[in-house]
């Protein structure tokens, strides 16, 4: 009985404590302490480099406290706003995704009167995501099978007669019809015209059946396309390049091409209804600066957004030229069509599922 | 008289005592309830609920429409059944000799033995999964060492398709028939067995036609168990099955991704779940779910 009672004053003064926590930890978000912003990212190894180049650098120099979290993409910040209890301030968001979300009306519009992006690549930025870093989805081929003749283009990914061996591709259908019109002969500035209609769609679909029997693993993961390669699992894939430098540093018999690579990037969003607005504007402002953008790619091996970040001196020539948003690798690439992909991403999504599992 | 009157008393305050009993035990079992309620029920019905929401937050059945307009839907449901089916097949065929043998052995021998079947639940399923998948890639050690030896000349496609995810399943899935189905058969009363001898049936027909009918609960119960965790599986088809294997689960995770929309997906789970009460509800009529769930006789 002792026991109990015991126990029972206990967990009254837990929750007591827990109480004037969280008034004291909503106050402080509110008004208090309005120099603290919450910030929602992936996690894992992609969040350190975010946190090391970016998060922590800049808010030291503005004498702010940054709260990390991880979160589960848009579909969570839906739930935070529909239901009005927005409790992140700023969220890391794939292009496309921020694109959709932003169509939904669940972002607030950013003020580039703040965040000063000059010096941006022009398609690295919307109106409601501004760019963080750049990546690209890209053939890599294992140097081994393929030792003496690289393959160069997507018709090469495609030639099986030429490149024997078994491929990877996507399972989902972002990045994965571009190439397969590439491969079918459409000159890379007419993918995107080609795409916007049912039939083209269609084309990229057949295209991408015709390999369907050589490809022996549909990927969902950075982690594991890296992974086939080292393994030699397979030949060829597609995907991320910061992965394929990774497993090369590993070991692993991977090369890579930036030509007719998809340019992409990952950016930065405010939530509609963020406790610290007009805090987290800054605080993006101050991300996009050179200096800071500069930092990324000692901890991870995607580029600036911001093509200053070139000329600070941070970056040295064989780091910079390992980047996707190096000038020279950028001119090769076709950049992704957010556009493209807030009209039309559901319905191709719905052709891709049906050409898998049939 | 006084001996009427007391046996009157007595069975008054055994009344009473067990009615304290039922009602501590109701007290005792409370938590229990509670926690299903909080952590089962509610969010269950909440996930109902969003199923039936559409992407503006009005009552609608899109979500469900969606799933009759694409064919993949279908195929996605059939690969699932068709996985969890064969699973459970593979389970029993394997997992039946298994527990019989066990069953044989004294007691003491079999303890030891079954611990070696337990022994994959310590591990995480995770690395399990991984373990496999080393084992039977393209250059994994199956390949390599067959190779090795002659006994086939081109790699064979273990893993990253159907085989895969059954091998991966079938071993993760192997205790949870063999436990009910050893179970079973431990607790057969082996006089049935002696008296069929004594009434001249050979061993082997004592035991297809005694001792194998009476371990048929056990087996159902098992079979049951690993049928409906099967249907639920994530880790293992998208680890092993090279995206080739799509099941429910899976199907779940990227609606969420795809269309922000938690409905798109609890859609999915309710079919499911559905699908899966109606089996369990077919499975009764056949066999006492009684004697399934509630262990034997």
């Amino acid at each position: 009985m002792k026991n109990v009672v015991f126990g029972t004053s206990k967990f009254i003064l837990g929750m007591t404590a827990g109480a004037v926590t969280a008034a004291f930890v909503t106050s402080a978000s509110t008004a208090a302490f309005a120099d603290q912003l919450t910030v929602a990212s992936w996690g894992g190894s992609y969040q350190d480099a975010q946190s090391k180049a970016l998060f922590q650098p800049a808010a030291k120099s503005m004498g702010i406290t940054i709260k990390e979290e991880t979160y589960g993409g848009m579909s969570e910040v839906r739930l935070m706003v529909k239901a009005g209890a927005v409790t992140k301030d700023i969220v890391a968001s794939g292009s496309g995704s921020a694109a959709r979300a932003a169509a939904e009306g669940l972002l607030e519009k950013l003020d580039y009167n703040i965040i000063d992006v000059s010096t941006f690549y022009p398609t690295l930025k919307t109106d409601y995501c501004v760019g963080g870093d750049v990546f690209s989805t890209v053939m890599a081929w294992n140097t081994k099978t393929y030792p003496d003749n690289a393959p160069k283009t997507w018709a090469d990914f495609w030639d099986v007669k030429k490149f024997p061996g078994k491929r990877a591709y996507r399972a989902k259908v972002a990045g994965a019809l571009e190439p397969a019109l590439m491969a079918d002969g459409v000159a890379p500035e007419d993918v995107y015209k080609v795409l916007a209609t049912e039939e083209g769609m269609e084309r990229a679909i057949n295209k991408i059946k015709e390999l369907k029997p050589h490809i022996a693993v549909w990927w969902e993961s950075g982690a594991q396309h890296a992974q086939l390669m080292k393994d030699g699992e397979v030949d060829m894939t597609t995907g991320w390049n910061g992965r394929f430098d990774v497993a090369a540093k590993d070991g692993a018999m991977v090369k890579y091409t930036f030509d007719q690579a998809l340019l992409d990037y990952d950016c930065f969003a405010i939530p509609k209804g963020a406790p610290n607005k007009d805090l987290a504007m800054k605080f993006l402002a101050e991300i996009s600066k050179p200096e800071i953008q500069a930092n990324l790619p000692k901890y991870i091996t995607y580029g600036p957004t911001n093509k200053a970040a070139y000329d600070t001196g941070k970056i040295d020539e064989k780091l910079a030229r390992m980047m996707p948003s190096h000038p020279d690798n950028a001119a090769m690439q076709l950049p992704v069509s957010l556009d493209w992909y807030s009209k039309h991403e559901q319905k191709a999504a719905a052709m891709y599922q049906d050409m898998l599992t049939e | 008289m006084t001996g009427e009157l007391t046996s009157h008393l007595n069975q008054n305050a055994l009344k009473r005592q067990a009615q304290r009993e039922r009602l501590s035990l109701l007290g005792l079992t409370s938590p229990a309830i509670i926690i299903i309620m909080i952590a089962m029920v509610l969010p269950v019905g909440w996930l109902f609920y969003l199923s039936f929401l559409s992407d503006e937050g009005v009552i609608s059945l899109t979500n469900y429409q969606r799933m009759l307009d694409s064919k993949a839907y279908t195929r996605i449901f059939l690969t699932t059944f068709k996985v969890a089916f064969l699973t459970t097949g593979l389970c029993a065929l394997i997992g039946y000799p298994l527990a019989y043998f066990l069953s044989q052995l004294p007691e003491r021998i079999a303890n030891i033995c079954l611990l070696t079947v337990l022994l994959p639940f310590w591990t995480s399923l995770l690395v399990r999964t991984y373990a496999w998948l080393v084992l039977l890639q393209r250059k994994g050690l199956v390949n390599e060492w067959g190779i090795g030896l002659g006994l086939w000349d081109e790699p064979l496609p273990l893993v990253h398709n159907l085989n895969g995810t059954l091998i991966g399943m079938v071993h993760i899935m192997l205790p949870f028939l063999i436990l009910p189905l050893y179970g079973s058969m431990k607790s057969i009363d082996t006089n049935y067995l002696k008296a069929a001898a004594n009434l001249g049936a050979t061993p082997t027909q004592a035991f297809w036609r005694v001792f194998m009918p009476l371990s048929f609960p056990g087996l159902f119960a098992g079979a049951l168990i690993v049928f409906i965790l099967s249907l639920g599986f994530f880790v293992t088809p998208a680890i092993l099955g090279g995206g080739k294997v799509i099941m429910v689960a899976m199907q779940i995770t990227r609606n969420i991704e795809l269309f922000f929309n938690w409905g798109a997906s609890s859609a999915l789970g309710v079919v499911l779940l559905l699908i899966t009460l109606g089996i369990l509800y077919i499975s009764s009529r056949f066999v006492s779910l009684d004697n399934i769930l509630g262990g034997h006789r």
